[in-house]
C-alpha cells in the first residue's frame, strides 16, 4: 500500500517534468529547476521534519553550530595550497608550462588559447573563470574557442581546492589515490570537452 | 603525493621568478642583461594576497556552512535522509560498498553530488564537506582516506553537470546568441569525466601501492621518529 503510493507520487512528477518538456525547451526546464530547487529544500526538508515530529527551530541551530568549525578548520589547508597555486601563477611558471605544454594539445585539436584556462582550471576556479570570461570576450562567446572553454570550464572542477578543503576538513592527511583518480577524470573531461566541441560544433 | 606536487610547485615558482629577475634578453645585437627584482616582488604580493584571500574565503564559507548543516540535520533527525537514500540504494551500494546502505553518509552523499550536478555552487561545498564527515565516522584509520572518500573527491571532482549557471551568464553577458547551447555538451563531457572517475578509483584503490596497511606503516615510522 506505502509501496503504491509512493509509485503515484514518482509518476506524477513525471509526468509533470515530461509535459514541461512539451511546452517549454529542456534548458529553460532545467534553468527553472536551478533557481526553484533552493527554495524547495528549505522549505520542504523543514516541512517534512515537522510533520515527523522533530523540533525544527532547534535541531536547526543545533546543526548550524558545527558550521564555523568546519569553516575554520580548513583555512590552514587553504592557505597551503593557495601559497602553491599563487607562487606558480604569479612567478610566472605557468606561463612557461603553457609554451611547453601547447604542441601535445595542438595535436588533440585544442588551439593553444585555450590551454592557460585548461592548466589553470584544477589549480584555481576564480582563475580559470577569468580566463574563461577574457577568452570569450576576444574570440567572441560563439566561436570555437569560446564555446570550447565554456564547455571545458563547466566539465571539470577546481580539484586541488577541493581535495584541500575536503581531506582538510577531516583532518586525514593521506589521501591515497583521491589525487590521481580526480585529476585523470579532470584530463579526460578536458578531451572529451575538446572532442565534443569538435563534433558538435565543428 | 600532495608533499611532492606541492614543493614543486613552490621550488619551480621561485626558480623561475629568480631566474627571471636576471632579466636575460636576447636582440640581433647580442645577449644582454637587464636585472630587477620585479619578478620576485611581484611573487612576494601575490602570496600574500591568496593567503589573505583563503581565510576570506573560509569565513565566507561560515555563514552558508551553518545553514546548510542546519538544513541537513532536520533532514537527518526526520529520516529524510534515509528515504532518500533507499530510493538510490542500488546505485549507491555499487559505488560505495564499505558504506551501509542505511548510513547516513549515504544520504548526504546524495544530496550534496544532486546540488553540484544542479550547478548549485553555494550548496555543493557545505554538502560535501558533510558528506565527507559521515564518511569519516566510518574511517578506522583517522589519518587515512577511505576508499569511499576517494572515490566520492573523484566523483565531485568530475560531477555531472546539468546546469552550469555561472557559465551561461557569463556567455549571455557577452552578447551570445544562444548562451545555453553549452548544456548539452557539458553534459556529455561530464558523464564521460564521471565514468572516468569511478573507474579510475575502482582501479586505483586495488594497487598495491595505495593499500591502506602501506599508510598505516608510514605513519607508525613517523610517529617513532617524533619519539
Amino acid at each position: 500500500m506505502k509501496n503504491l503510493k509512493r509509485k503515484i507520487i514518482l509518476f506524477i512528477v513525471l509526468a509533470i517534468l515530461f509535459a514541461s518538456f512539451f511546452i517549454f525547451s529542456f534548458t529553460e526546464v532545467m534553468m527553472a529547476i536551478s533557481v526553484i530547487a533552493i527554495p524547495m529544500i528549505i522549505v520542504i526538508i523543514p516541512i517534512y521534519g515537522h510533520a515527523k515530529g522533530v523540533k525544527v527551530y532547534e535541531v536547526f541551530t543545533d546543526g548550524a553550530k558545527e558550521g564555523f568549525q568546519v569553516a575554520l578548520r580548513i583555512i590552514p589547508f587553504l592557505v597551503a595550497i593557495f601559497l602553491a597555486i599563487s607562487a606558480f601563477r604569479s612567478s610566472g611558471a605557468m606561463d612557461i608550462l603553457t609554451w611547453i605544454i601547447s604542441p601535445i594539445t595542438n595535436s588533440i585539436g585544442m588551439p593553444g588559447e585555450v590551454v592557460p584556462m585548461a592548466l589553470m582550471r584544477p589549480l584555481s576556479g576564480s582563475g580559470a573563470l577569468g580566463i574563461m570570461a577574457e577568452l570569450i570576450t576576444t574570440h567572441g562567446p560563439d566561436s570555437f574557442i569560446g564555446r570550447l572553454a565554456s564547455i571545458m570550464m563547466g566539465s571539470t572542477e577546481t580539484t586541488f581546492y577541493i581535495l584541500a578543503v575536503y581531506f582538510g576538513s577531516i583532518n586525514v592527511k593521506q589521501t591515497r589515490h583521491a589525487l590521481p583518480a580526480a585529476l585523470t577524470a579532470d584530463l579526460a573531461g578536458m578531451i572529451a570537452s575538446v572532442v565534443v566541441c569538435h563534433a558538435i560544433f565543428g | 603525493m600532495i608533499n611532492i606536487i606541492w614543493l614543486s610547485m613552490i621550488v619551480i615558482a621561485v626558480g623561475v621568478a629568480g631566474i627571471r629577475c636576471l632579466g636575460i634578453t636576447i636582440s640581433p645585437l647580442g645577449i644582454y642583461f637587464v636585472p630587477s627584482f620585479e619578478p620576485l616582488s611581484q611573487l612576494t604580493n601575490g602570496v600574500f594576497e591568496y593567503s589573505k584571500f583563503a581565510v576570506e574565503l573560509a569565513i565566507g564559507l561560515v555563514g552558508l556552512m551553518a545553514l546548510w548543516l542546519g538544513i541537513m540535520k532536520i533532514a537527518e533527525k526526520s529520516g529524510l535522509i534515509t528515504v532518500i537514500a533507499r530510493g538510490l540504494r542500488p546505485v549507491m551500494v555499487k559505488l560505495f560498498p564499505e558504506i551501509p546502505p542505511d548510513d547516513p553518509a549515504m544520504g548526504s552523499i546524495i544530496m550534496a553530488l544532486s546540488a553540484t550536478m544542479l550547478g548549485l555552487g553555494n550548496a555543493s561545498t557545505p554538502l560535501g564537506l558533510k558528506a565527507f564527515q559521515d564518511m569519516q565516522k566510518l574511517n578506522k584509520y583517522k589519518n587515512i582516506a577511505t576508499d569511499a572518500q576517494c572515490t566520492y573527491m573523484a566523483m565531485s571532482t568530475s560531477s555531472v553537470t546539468i546546469i552550469p549557471a555561472t557559465i551561461i551568464g557569463i556567455r549571455a553577458a557577452a552578447g551570445s546568441s544562444n548562451p545555453t547551447d553549452i548544456i548539452a555538451p557539458v553534459i556529455i563531457a561530464t558523464v564521460i569525466s564521471t565514468t572516468v572517475a569511478v573507474i579510475m578509483s575502482k582501479f586505483l584503490q586495488r594497487l598495491p601501492r595505495y593499500q591502506v596497511e602501506n599508510f598505516i606503516k608510514q605513519d607508525e615510522e613517523n610517529n617513532n621518529e617524533k619519539s
